[in-house]
Protein backbone atom coordinates (compact mmCIF):
# COMPACT_ATOMS: atom_id res chain seq x y z
CA UNK A 1 0.00 0.00 0.00
CA UNK A 2 1.30 3.36 -1.19
CA UNK A 3 0.13 6.50 0.57
CA UNK A 4 -0.91 9.74 -1.37
CA UNK A 5 -0.18 13.65 -1.17
CA UNK A 6 -3.76 13.85 0.40
CA UNK A 7 -3.39 10.92 3.00
CA UNK A 8 -0.25 12.74 4.83
CA UNK A 9 -2.12 15.84 4.81
CA UNK A 10 -4.90 13.80 6.29
CA UNK A 11 -2.92 11.96 8.42
CA UNK A 12 -1.19 15.34 9.82
CA UNK A 13 -4.36 16.93 10.45
CA UNK A 14 -5.63 14.88 12.11
CA UNK A 15 -2.64 14.55 14.61
CA UNK A 16 -2.48 18.01 14.41
CA UNK A 17 1.23 18.09 13.17
CA UNK A 18 1.84 21.20 10.73
CA UNK A 19 4.07 20.14 8.25
CA UNK A 20 5.86 22.25 5.55
CA UNK A 21 4.71 21.55 1.92
CA UNK A 22 7.81 20.92 0.25
CA UNK A 23 8.52 17.68 2.90
CA UNK A 24 4.79 15.94 1.85
CA UNK A 25 6.10 13.85 -0.57
CA UNK A 26 9.04 12.76 1.10
CA UNK A 27 6.59 11.47 4.40
CA UNK A 28 4.43 9.83 1.47
CA UNK A 29 7.50 7.94 0.25
CA UNK A 30 9.36 7.56 3.80
CA UNK A 31 5.79 6.36 5.26
CA UNK A 32 4.58 4.01 2.59
CA UNK A 33 8.20 2.07 2.87
CA UNK A 34 7.14 1.00 6.28
CA UNK A 35 3.61 0.69 5.55
CA UNK A 36 5.28 -2.14 2.70
CA UNK A 37 7.75 -3.57 5.73
CA UNK A 38 3.81 -4.29 7.75
CA UNK A 39 2.84 -5.35 4.40
CA UNK A 40 5.73 -8.13 4.11
CA UNK A 41 5.50 -8.74 7.57
CA UNK A 42 1.58 -9.85 6.72
CA UNK A 43 2.85 -13.09 4.82
CA UNK A 44 4.20 -14.55 7.55
CA UNK A 45 1.61 -17.66 8.36
CA UNK A 46 0.11 -17.33 11.85
CA UNK A 47 -2.95 -19.41 11.76
CA UNK A 48 -2.90 -21.12 15.19
CA UNK A 49 -1.36 -18.14 17.14
CA UNK A 50 -2.58 -16.71 19.48
CA UNK A 51 -2.38 -13.23 19.66
CA UNK A 52 0.23 -11.86 22.16
CA UNK A 53 -0.54 -8.32 24.31
CA UNK A 54 2.56 -9.46 26.70
CA UNK A 55 6.21 -10.82 26.33
CA UNK A 56 5.60 -12.19 29.81
CA UNK A 57 1.69 -13.12 29.33
CA UNK A 58 0.59 -11.15 31.93
CA UNK A 59 -3.07 -9.59 32.78
CA UNK A 60 -4.21 -6.35 33.63
CA UNK A 61 -3.95 -6.14 37.18
CA UNK A 62 -6.89 -4.74 38.93
CA UNK A 63 -6.25 -2.28 42.39
CA UNK A 64 -9.31 -1.61 44.71
CA UNK A 65 -11.79 0.68 44.49
CA UNK A 66 -10.48 2.93 46.91
CA UNK A 67 -9.64 6.46 47.12
CA UNK A 68 -6.22 7.43 47.27
CA UNK A 69 -4.93 10.48 45.59
CA UNK A 70 -4.84 13.98 47.51
CA UNK A 71 -5.85 17.64 46.14
CA UNK A 72 -2.97 19.09 44.61
CA UNK A 73 -4.55 21.74 42.59
CA UNK A 74 -1.97 24.05 43.87
CA UNK A 75 0.87 22.08 42.76
CA UNK A 76 -0.80 21.03 38.96
CA UNK A 77 -1.69 24.45 38.44
CA UNK A 78 1.54 26.40 38.87
CA UNK A 79 2.58 25.08 35.43
CA UNK A 80 -0.13 25.53 33.71
CA UNK A 81 -0.13 29.09 31.34
CA UNK A 82 -3.07 30.55 32.67
CA UNK A 83 -6.07 29.53 35.53
CA UNK A 84 -8.90 31.03 36.77
CA UNK A 85 -11.32 30.41 39.84
CA UNK A 86 -9.56 27.11 39.72
CA UNK A 87 -10.27 25.89 36.30
CA UNK A 88 -7.31 25.75 33.36
CA UNK A 89 -7.75 28.56 30.67
CA UNK A 90 -7.50 27.52 26.89
CA UNK A 91 -8.34 29.26 23.89
CA UNK A 92 -12.20 28.93 23.19
CA UNK A 93 -13.12 25.92 21.46
CA UNK A 94 -17.01 26.33 20.43
CA UNK A 95 -18.12 28.90 17.84
CA UNK B 1 -51.18 7.31 11.37
CA UNK B 2 -50.68 5.86 8.55
CA UNK B 3 -47.36 7.69 6.95
CA UNK B 4 -45.62 5.85 4.76
CA UNK B 5 -42.20 6.21 6.36
CA UNK B 6 -40.70 4.31 8.91
CA UNK B 7 -38.54 5.20 11.91
CA UNK B 8 -35.31 3.16 12.82
CA UNK B 9 -34.01 3.96 16.49
CA UNK B 10 -30.76 2.60 17.95
CA UNK B 11 -29.43 4.02 21.49
CA UNK B 12 -26.18 4.15 22.90
CA UNK B 13 -26.44 5.04 26.71
CA UNK B 14 -23.68 6.40 28.60
CA UNK B 15 -24.05 5.30 32.58
CA UNK B 16 -21.59 6.37 34.96
CA UNK B 17 -20.66 3.99 37.34
CA UNK B 18 -20.84 4.57 41.31
CA UNK B 19 -17.52 3.76 42.25
CA UNK B 20 -15.55 6.01 44.94
CA UNK B 21 -12.75 6.22 42.49
CA UNK B 22 -11.83 6.69 38.89
CA UNK B 23 -11.60 4.04 36.40
CA UNK B 24 -7.83 4.32 36.05
CA UNK B 25 -6.97 6.24 38.75
CA UNK B 26 -7.57 6.87 42.92
CA UNK B 27 -8.71 9.95 42.60
CA UNK B 28 -12.24 10.73 44.17
CA UNK B 29 -15.46 10.82 41.32
CA UNK B 30 -17.73 12.46 43.66
CA UNK B 31 -19.78 15.17 42.37
CA UNK B 32 -19.80 18.45 43.25
CA UNK B 33 -16.53 19.17 44.25
CA UNK B 34 -14.10 22.66 43.36
CA UNK B 35 -13.02 22.79 40.51
CA UNK B 36 -10.03 20.03 39.70
CA UNK B 37 -9.26 19.34 43.24
CA UNK B 38 -10.40 15.63 42.44
CA UNK B 39 -7.92 15.67 39.66
CA UNK B 40 -4.92 13.90 40.02
CA UNK B 41 -1.53 13.27 37.41
CA UNK B 42 -3.45 10.06 35.88
CA UNK B 43 -6.52 12.13 34.75
CA UNK B 44 -4.35 15.25 33.51
CA UNK B 45 -2.44 13.19 31.66
CA UNK B 46 0.81 14.04 33.06
CA UNK B 47 3.90 11.91 31.41
CA UNK B 48 5.04 9.46 32.82
CA UNK B 49 1.93 8.22 34.87
CA UNK B 50 0.08 4.95 34.35
CA UNK B 51 -3.71 3.62 34.27
CA UNK B 52 -4.31 1.01 37.06
CA UNK B 53 -7.84 -0.45 35.89
CA UNK B 54 -10.54 -0.30 39.07
CA UNK B 55 -11.75 -3.67 39.86
CA UNK B 56 -14.93 -2.46 41.03
CA UNK B 57 -15.85 -1.24 37.43
CA UNK B 58 -14.80 -4.26 36.25
CA UNK B 59 -17.41 -5.94 38.42
CA UNK B 60 -19.80 -3.95 38.06
CA UNK B 61 -19.99 -4.00 34.08
CA UNK B 62 -20.58 -7.94 34.82
CA UNK B 63 -22.72 -7.66 36.63
CA UNK B 64 -24.97 -5.37 33.85
CA UNK B 65 -23.98 -8.09 31.69
CA UNK B 66 -24.98 -11.03 33.62
CA UNK B 67 -28.45 -8.86 34.10
CA UNK B 68 -29.13 -8.80 30.64
CA UNK B 69 -28.19 -12.29 29.71
CA UNK B 70 -25.24 -11.30 27.23
CA UNK B 71 -21.83 -13.03 26.76
CA UNK B 72 -19.41 -11.91 29.33
CA UNK B 73 -16.09 -11.65 27.26
CA UNK B 74 -13.32 -13.48 29.49
CA UNK B 75 -10.47 -11.70 26.97
CA UNK B 76 -11.16 -8.01 26.80
CA UNK B 77 -8.69 -4.94 25.55
CA UNK B 78 -9.10 -1.06 26.17
CA UNK B 79 -8.03 0.82 23.23
CA UNK B 80 -7.19 4.36 23.06
CA UNK B 81 -9.81 6.90 20.74
CA UNK B 82 -7.81 9.80 19.49
CA UNK B 83 -9.43 13.17 18.96
CA UNK B 84 -8.29 16.42 20.47
CA UNK B 85 -10.22 18.62 22.78
CA UNK B 86 -9.20 20.52 25.82
CA UNK B 87 -11.39 18.88 28.07
CA UNK B 88 -9.48 15.44 27.07
CA UNK B 89 -5.91 16.08 28.10
CA UNK B 90 -4.15 12.98 26.89
CA UNK B 91 -5.63 13.65 23.27
CA UNK B 92 -7.10 10.12 23.43
CA UNK B 93 -10.39 8.61 25.52
CA UNK B 94 -9.02 5.00 26.48
CA UNK B 95 -11.89 2.87 25.92
CA UNK B 96 -12.95 -0.37 23.99
CA UNK B 97 -13.56 -1.04 20.56
CA UNK B 98 -12.77 -4.57 19.16
CA UNK B 99 -13.38 -6.51 22.37
CA UNK B 100 -15.71 -5.42 24.53
CA UNK B 101 -16.01 -6.54 28.31
CA UNK B 102 -20.00 -7.15 27.65
CA UNK B 103 -21.57 -8.92 24.17
CA UNK B 104 -24.94 -9.37 23.14
CA UNK B 105 -27.61 -9.35 25.49
CA UNK B 106 -31.15 -7.90 25.24
CA UNK B 107 -33.78 -5.67 27.43
CA UNK B 108 -37.86 -6.11 27.54
CA UNK B 109 -39.62 -3.34 27.23
CA UNK B 110 -43.43 -2.60 27.40
CA UNK B 111 -45.34 -0.08 25.39
CA UNK B 112 -48.85 0.36 25.54
CA UNK B 113 -48.99 -3.39 26.89
CA UNK B 114 -47.24 -4.93 24.73
CA UNK B 115 -43.89 -6.70 25.16
CA UNK B 116 -40.73 -6.17 23.01
CA UNK B 117 -37.79 -7.70 22.83
CA UNK B 118 -34.54 -4.89 21.97
CA UNK B 119 -30.90 -6.41 21.60
CA UNK B 120 -28.33 -5.41 23.63
CA UNK B 121 -25.10 -4.93 20.70
CA UNK B 122 -22.74 -4.38 23.19
CA UNK B 123 -21.26 -2.96 26.31
CA UNK B 124 -17.62 -1.69 26.90
CA UNK B 125 -16.27 0.01 29.72
CA UNK B 126 -14.37 4.03 29.03
CA UNK B 127 -13.28 6.79 31.10
CA UNK B 128 -15.41 10.16 30.67
CA UNK B 129 -13.72 13.40 29.35
CA UNK B 130 -13.51 16.75 31.99
CA UNK B 131 -15.93 19.74 31.25
CA UNK B 132 -15.64 22.89 29.39
CA UNK B 133 -16.98 26.00 30.55
CA UNK B 134 -17.45 28.66 28.06
CA UNK B 135 -18.87 31.79 29.66
CA UNK B 136 -17.24 34.50 32.03
CA UNK B 137 -13.96 33.71 31.07
CA UNK B 138 -12.98 36.99 28.47
CA UNK B 139 -13.19 34.94 26.00
CA UNK B 140 -11.24 31.56 26.81
CA UNK B 141 -12.45 28.44 27.98
CA UNK B 142 -12.49 27.29 31.45
CA UNK B 143 -11.53 23.71 31.86
CA UNK B 144 -12.37 21.51 34.89
CA UNK B 145 -11.52 17.87 34.92
CA UNK B 146 -12.95 16.32 38.20
CA UNK B 147 -15.41 14.61 35.62
CA UNK B 148 -11.77 12.98 33.47
CA UNK B 149 -11.82 9.66 34.29
CA UNK B 150 -14.82 9.02 35.57
CA UNK B 151 -15.87 5.37 34.68
CA UNK B 152 -18.57 5.33 32.35
CA UNK B 153 -20.28 2.09 30.55
CA UNK B 154 -21.28 2.95 27.25
CA UNK B 155 -24.46 0.55 26.42
CA UNK B 156 -25.18 0.33 22.76
CA UNK B 157 -28.52 -1.46 21.43
CA UNK B 158 -29.30 -2.81 18.12
CA UNK B 159 -31.42 -0.50 15.79
CA UNK B 160 -34.31 -2.02 16.66
CA UNK B 161 -37.11 0.40 18.45
CA UNK B 162 -39.46 2.03 15.86
CA UNK B 163 -40.89 5.36 17.91
CA UNK B 164 -39.74 7.58 20.23
CA UNK B 165 -42.37 5.99 22.27
CA UNK B 166 -40.66 3.09 22.64
CA UNK B 167 -36.91 4.73 22.56
CA UNK B 168 -38.35 6.34 26.11
CA UNK B 169 -39.48 2.99 27.49
CA UNK B 170 -36.14 1.29 26.57
CA UNK B 171 -34.33 4.22 28.46
CA UNK B 172 -36.61 4.23 31.50
CA UNK B 173 -36.50 0.35 31.59
CA UNK B 174 -32.87 0.53 31.47
CA UNK B 175 -32.33 3.58 33.82
CA UNK B 176 -34.46 1.30 36.41
CA UNK B 177 -32.24 -1.54 35.58
CA UNK B 178 -28.78 0.44 36.40
CA UNK B 179 -30.07 2.04 39.45
CA UNK B 180 -31.68 -1.69 40.53
CA UNK B 181 -28.13 -3.38 40.36
CA UNK B 182 -26.76 -0.57 42.19
CA UNK B 183 -24.07 0.42 39.60
CA UNK B 184 -25.27 3.81 38.82
CA UNK B 185 -26.94 6.62 40.84
CA UNK B 186 -29.08 7.09 37.48
CA UNK B 187 -29.16 11.08 38.35
CA UNK B 188 -29.73 12.44 34.92
CA UNK B 189 -29.49 16.06 36.58
CA UNK B 190 -25.80 15.44 37.06
CA UNK B 191 -24.74 13.49 33.80
CA UNK B 192 -24.40 9.83 35.47
CA UNK B 193 -27.40 8.74 32.90
CA UNK B 194 -27.61 10.23 29.26
CA UNK B 195 -28.11 8.65 25.93
CA UNK B 196 -27.41 9.60 22.19
CA UNK B 197 -29.90 8.35 19.72
CA UNK B 198 -28.97 7.34 16.25
CA UNK B 199 -31.94 7.89 13.85
CA UNK B 200 -33.41 7.27 10.38
CA UNK B 201 -36.51 6.84 8.62
CA UNK B 202 -37.15 4.53 5.85
CA UNK B 203 -40.30 4.01 3.35
CA UNK B 204 -42.16 1.44 4.77
CA UNK B 205 -41.27 -2.07 3.77
CA UNK B 206 -37.54 -1.16 2.69
CA UNK B 207 -34.98 -3.35 4.29
CA UNK B 208 -31.75 -1.06 4.21
CA UNK B 209 -31.66 1.24 6.71
CA UNK B 210 -31.73 5.12 5.58
CA UNK B 211 -29.14 7.43 6.61
CA UNK B 212 -28.73 8.11 10.36
CA UNK B 213 -27.98 11.16 12.60
CA UNK B 214 -26.84 10.83 15.69
CA UNK B 215 -28.27 12.97 18.12
CA UNK B 216 -25.82 13.75 21.44
CA UNK B 217 -26.18 14.35 24.80
CA UNK B 218 -29.83 13.71 25.46
CA UNK B 219 -30.24 14.01 29.52
CA UNK B 220 -33.95 13.42 30.09
CA UNK B 221 -36.59 11.13 29.26
CA UNK B 222 -38.49 13.89 27.74
CA UNK B 223 -36.53 15.60 25.65
CA UNK B 224 -35.31 11.98 24.39
CA UNK B 225 -38.62 11.86 22.80
CA UNK B 226 -39.28 15.37 21.86
CA UNK B 227 -35.32 15.34 20.24
CA UNK B 228 -36.62 12.08 18.30
CA UNK B 229 -39.65 13.20 17.16
CA UNK B 230 -38.39 16.31 15.57
CA UNK B 231 -35.69 14.56 14.04
CA UNK B 232 -37.58 12.04 12.44
CA UNK B 233 -39.91 14.91 11.28
CA UNK B 234 -36.51 17.11 9.71
CA UNK B 235 -35.49 14.05 8.11
CA UNK B 236 -39.06 12.93 6.59
CA UNK B 237 -39.85 16.50 5.28
CA UNK B 238 -36.21 16.63 4.04
CA UNK B 239 -37.03 13.51 1.92
CA UNK B 240 -39.98 14.76 0.89
CA UNK B 241 -39.09 17.62 -0.94
CA UNK B 242 -36.23 16.15 -2.81
CA UNK B 243 -33.34 16.40 -0.12
CA UNK B 244 -30.98 14.09 0.83
CA UNK B 245 -30.42 13.03 4.81
CA UNK B 246 -26.13 13.35 5.40
CA UNK B 247 -24.45 11.53 8.17
CA UNK B 248 -24.36 13.90 10.72
CA UNK B 249 -24.10 15.10 14.89
CA UNK B 250 -26.17 16.70 16.01
CA UNK B 251 -27.43 18.43 19.12
CA UNK B 252 -30.79 18.78 20.68
CA UNK B 253 -31.30 22.31 21.66
CA UNK B 254 -34.42 21.73 24.44
CA UNK B 255 -35.64 25.51 24.30
CA UNK B 256 -35.96 25.70 20.68
CA UNK B 257 -36.84 22.05 20.29
CA UNK B 258 -35.46 21.51 17.58
CA UNK B 259 -31.99 19.46 16.59
CA UNK B 260 -29.14 21.23 14.77
CA UNK B 261 -25.90 20.66 13.20
CA UNK B 262 -22.84 19.96 16.01
CA UNK B 263 -20.02 19.75 13.37
CA UNK B 264 -19.54 18.84 9.95
CA UNK B 265 -15.95 17.73 9.74
CA UNK B 266 -16.47 14.44 8.20
CA UNK B 267 -12.71 13.44 9.32
CA UNK B 268 -13.85 14.27 13.40
CA UNK B 269 -15.21 10.62 13.22
CA UNK B 270 -11.96 9.31 12.29
CA UNK B 271 -10.80 7.98 16.06
CA UNK B 272 -7.89 6.01 14.78
CA UNK B 273 -8.87 3.34 17.75
CA UNK B 274 -5.87 1.15 18.30
CA UNK B 275 -4.88 -1.09 21.31
CA UNK B 276 -3.80 1.16 24.55
CA UNK B 277 -0.06 -0.39 25.14
CA UNK B 278 -0.41 0.74 28.80
CA UNK B 279 -3.00 -1.62 29.57
CA UNK B 280 -2.83 -5.55 29.63
CA UNK B 281 -5.92 -7.49 28.10
CA UNK B 282 -8.68 -7.95 31.11
CA UNK B 283 -9.27 -11.68 31.24
CA UNK B 284 -12.09 -12.78 33.60
CA UNK B 285 -12.28 -16.64 34.83
CA UNK B 286 -15.13 -18.81 35.85
CA UNK B 287 -14.03 -17.69 39.37
CA UNK B 288 -14.32 -14.15 38.82
CA UNK B 289 -17.97 -14.51 37.82
CA UNK B 290 -18.81 -17.61 40.01
CA UNK B 291 -18.57 -15.00 43.01
CA UNK B 292 -20.47 -11.73 41.49
CA UNK B 293 -23.00 -14.20 40.58
CA UNK B 294 -23.64 -15.51 44.26
CA UNK B 295 -24.19 -11.75 44.61
CA UNK B 296 -26.30 -10.66 41.86
CA UNK B 297 -29.42 -9.55 42.92
CA UNK B 298 -32.35 -11.25 42.41
CA UNK B 299 -33.87 -9.48 38.43
CA UNK B 300 -36.46 -6.52 38.42
CA UNK B 301 -38.45 -9.30 35.82
CA UNK B 302 -38.09 -12.52 38.08
CA UNK B 303 -39.15 -10.63 40.92
CA UNK B 304 -42.22 -8.99 39.49
CA UNK B 305 -43.62 -12.41 38.49
CA UNK B 306 -42.46 -13.87 42.57
CA UNK B 307 -44.47 -11.04 43.40
CA UNK B 308 -47.11 -11.80 40.92
CA UNK B 309 -47.52 -15.66 41.80
CA UNK B 310 -46.53 -15.26 45.63
CA UNK B 311 -48.29 -12.38 47.18
CA UNK B 312 -51.51 -12.38 43.85
CA UNK B 313 -50.55 -8.86 42.53
CA UNK B 314 -51.55 -7.75 39.72
CA UNK B 315 -49.05 -6.56 37.14
CA UNK B 316 -49.65 -2.99 37.55
CA UNK B 317 -49.17 -3.32 41.42
CA UNK B 318 -45.91 -5.68 40.62
CA UNK B 319 -44.58 -3.83 38.32
CA UNK B 320 -44.55 -0.54 40.63
CA UNK B 321 -43.69 -2.28 43.33
CA UNK B 322 -40.24 -3.78 42.11
CA UNK B 323 -39.47 -0.45 40.08
CA UNK B 324 -36.78 -0.21 42.83
CA UNK B 325 -35.35 -2.31 44.77
CA UNK B 326 -35.57 -0.49 47.84
CA UNK B 327 -39.02 -0.09 47.07
CA UNK B 328 -39.34 -4.06 46.52
CA UNK B 329 -37.60 -4.49 50.29
CA UNK B 330 -40.10 -2.05 51.63
CA UNK B 331 -43.35 -4.06 50.96
CA UNK B 332 -41.91 -7.32 51.37
CA UNK B 333 -40.96 -6.13 55.43
CA UNK B 334 -44.98 -4.59 55.61
CA UNK B 335 -46.31 -7.80 54.40
CA UNK B 336 -44.15 -9.93 57.04
CA UNK B 337 -44.70 -7.53 59.52
CA UNK B 338 -47.97 -6.69 59.30
CA UNK B 339 -49.19 -10.28 58.88
CA UNK B 340 -52.07 -9.01 56.58
CA UNK B 341 -53.19 -10.34 53.26
CA UNK B 342 -50.11 -8.72 50.61
CA UNK B 343 -52.96 -7.11 48.58
CA UNK B 344 -53.89 -4.69 51.17
CA UNK B 345 -50.24 -4.20 51.91
CA UNK B 346 -49.27 -3.34 48.02
CA UNK B 347 -52.45 -1.46 47.65
CA UNK B 348 -51.26 1.29 50.95
CA UNK B 349 -47.72 1.04 49.93
CA UNK B 350 -48.68 2.26 46.21
CA UNK B 351 -51.34 4.37 47.21
CA UNK B 352 -51.56 6.46 50.35
CA UNK B 353 -47.28 5.95 50.54
CA UNK B 354 -46.03 6.57 47.21
CA UNK B 355 -48.49 9.68 46.48
CA UNK B 356 -47.48 10.97 49.97
CA UNK B 357 -43.70 10.62 48.89
CA UNK B 358 -44.09 11.86 45.44
CA UNK B 359 -45.51 14.70 46.74
CA UNK B 360 -43.01 15.03 49.20
CA UNK B 361 -40.35 14.65 46.69
CA UNK B 362 -38.92 12.18 49.11
CA UNK B 363 -37.46 8.44 48.17
CA UNK B 364 -38.47 5.53 49.95
CA UNK B 365 -35.16 5.43 51.86
CA UNK B 366 -36.24 8.53 53.03
CA UNK B 367 -39.67 7.65 54.12
CA UNK B 368 -40.91 9.23 57.52
CA UNK B 369 -43.21 6.67 57.57
CA UNK B 370 -41.00 3.32 58.20
CA UNK B 371 -42.09 -0.50 57.41
CA UNK B 372 -42.68 -1.24 60.97
CA UNK B 373 -44.97 1.66 61.67
CA UNK B 374 -47.28 1.40 58.56
CA UNK B 375 -47.47 -2.57 59.34
CA UNK B 376 -48.70 -1.30 62.85
CA UNK B 377 -51.33 0.55 60.56
CA UNK B 378 -52.10 -2.17 58.49
CA UNK B 379 -52.59 -4.67 61.77
CA UNK B 380 -55.70 -2.54 62.87
CA UNK B 381 -57.47 -2.76 59.78
CA UNK B 382 -56.99 -6.13 59.10
CA UNK B 383 -58.61 -6.95 62.70
CA UNK B 384 -60.90 -4.50 62.24
CA UNK B 385 -59.90 -1.95 64.95
CA UNK B 386 -60.25 1.01 62.40
CA UNK B 387 -62.20 1.35 59.27
CA UNK B 388 -60.15 1.90 55.98
CA UNK B 389 -61.86 5.99 55.99
CA UNK B 390 -60.44 6.45 60.06
CA UNK B 391 -56.84 4.54 58.69
CA UNK B 392 -56.17 7.32 56.20
CA UNK B 393 -56.75 9.85 59.27
CA UNK B 394 -54.21 7.73 61.36
CA UNK B 395 -51.52 7.71 57.97
CA UNK B 396 -51.61 10.98 58.24
CA UNK B 397 -50.66 11.07 61.68
CA UNK B 398 -47.55 8.68 61.23
CA UNK B 399 -46.79 11.00 58.51
CA UNK B 400 -46.62 14.14 60.08
CA UNK B 401 -45.26 12.51 63.84
CA UNK B 402 -43.54 9.45 65.34
CA UNK B 403 -45.88 7.88 66.98
CA UNK B 404 -47.15 4.13 66.61
CA UNK B 405 -50.62 3.76 64.46
CA UNK B 406 -51.59 1.98 68.01
CA UNK B 407 -50.87 5.04 70.01
CA UNK B 408 -52.51 7.44 67.94
CA UNK B 409 -55.98 5.21 67.47
CA UNK B 410 -55.40 5.62 71.53
CA UNK B 411 -54.65 8.79 72.06
CA UNK B 412 -57.45 10.15 68.88
CA UNK B 413 -59.85 8.06 70.18
CA UNK B 414 -60.62 6.70 66.79
CA UNK B 415 -61.02 2.55 68.02
CA UNK B 416 -63.81 1.30 65.51
CA UNK B 417 -66.94 1.10 68.13
CA UNK B 418 -68.40 -2.83 68.09
CA UNK B 419 -70.51 -1.89 70.69
CA UNK B 420 -73.75 -2.76 68.85
CA UNK B 421 -75.59 -1.93 71.95
CA UNK B 422 -73.88 2.22 70.93
CA UNK B 423 -74.96 1.68 67.13
CA UNK B 424 -78.28 0.31 68.06
CA UNK B 425 -79.34 3.55 70.18
CA UNK B 426 -77.69 6.50 67.68
CA UNK B 427 -79.74 4.08 64.53
CA UNK B 428 -82.82 4.28 66.96
CA UNK B 429 -82.51 8.31 67.35
CA UNK B 430 -82.08 8.88 63.61
CA UNK B 431 -85.04 6.86 63.11
CA UNK B 432 -86.90 8.63 65.36
CA UNK B 433 -86.21 11.95 64.09
CA UNK B 434 -86.48 10.88 60.20
CA UNK B 435 -89.76 9.52 60.06
CA UNK B 436 -90.50 10.81 56.69
CA UNK B 437 -87.45 9.09 55.28
CA UNK B 438 -88.07 5.93 57.43
CA UNK B 439 -91.46 5.96 55.61
CA UNK B 440 -90.23 6.34 51.95
CA UNK B 441 -87.40 3.29 52.69
CA UNK B 442 -90.74 1.62 53.72
CA UNK B 443 -92.64 1.96 51.25
CA UNK B 444 -89.77 0.86 48.75
CA UNK B 445 -87.32 3.39 48.05
CA UNK B 446 -84.24 1.90 48.46
CA UNK B 447 -82.06 4.60 47.53
CA UNK B 448 -82.96 5.99 51.01
CA UNK B 449 -80.72 3.37 53.20
CA UNK B 450 -77.79 5.24 51.75
CA UNK B 451 -79.00 8.04 53.98
CA UNK B 452 -79.25 6.25 56.54
CA UNK B 453 -76.09 4.90 56.26
CA UNK B 454 -74.21 8.30 56.36
CA UNK B 455 -76.35 10.14 59.02
CA UNK B 456 -75.08 6.78 61.61
CA UNK B 457 -71.75 7.08 60.46
CA UNK B 458 -71.53 11.25 60.87
CA UNK B 459 -72.62 10.38 64.27
CA UNK B 460 -70.31 8.15 65.27
CA UNK B 461 -67.12 10.24 63.59
CA UNK B 462 -66.38 7.31 61.23
CA UNK B 463 -65.74 5.27 63.80
CA UNK B 464 -68.52 2.66 63.01
CA UNK B 465 -67.83 -1.10 61.29
CA UNK B 466 -69.54 -0.03 58.20
CA UNK B 467 -70.68 -3.69 57.60
CA UNK B 468 -72.15 -4.11 60.88
CA UNK B 469 -74.19 -0.80 60.88
CA UNK B 470 -75.31 -2.04 57.05
CA UNK B 471 -76.38 -5.35 58.94
CA UNK B 472 -77.93 -3.12 61.63
CA UNK B 473 -80.28 -0.67 59.69
CA UNK B 474 -81.24 -3.05 57.61
CA UNK B 475 -82.83 -5.11 60.57
CA UNK B 476 -84.27 -2.05 62.19
CA UNK B 477 -85.71 -0.68 59.03
CA UNK B 478 -87.52 -3.58 58.01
Amino acid sequence: MSLTADNVKKIAHLARLGIEQQDVASYAKDLSGMLALMTQMGDVVTDGVEPMAHPMDQAQRLRADQVTEQDNREKFQSIAPQVEAGLYLVPKVIE
Amino acid sequence: MNSPWETVIGLEIHAQLATKSKIFSGASTAYGAEPNTQACAVDLGLPGVLPVLNEEAVRMAVIFGMAIEAHIAPYSVFARKNYFYPDLPKGYQISQMELPIVGIGHLDIDVDGVTKRIGITRAHLEEDAGKSLHENFHGLTGIDLNRAGTPLLEIVSEPEMSSAKEAVAYMRKMHELVRYLGICDGNMQEGSFRCDANVSVRPKGQKEFGTRAEIKNINSFKFVEKAINHEVERQIELIESGGRVVQETRLYDSVKDETRSMRSKEEANDYRYFPDPDLLPVLIDEDFKALIKARLPELPQAKKQRFKEQYELDDENATLLTSSRALADYFELVVKEAASPAKICANWVTGELLAALNKAGLEITDSPVSHERLAGLLKRISDDTISGKIAKQVFEALWLGTATADEIIEDQGLKQITDTGAIEAIIDRIMADNMGQVEQYRSGKDKVFGFFVGQVMKEMQGKANPGEVNKMLKAKLK
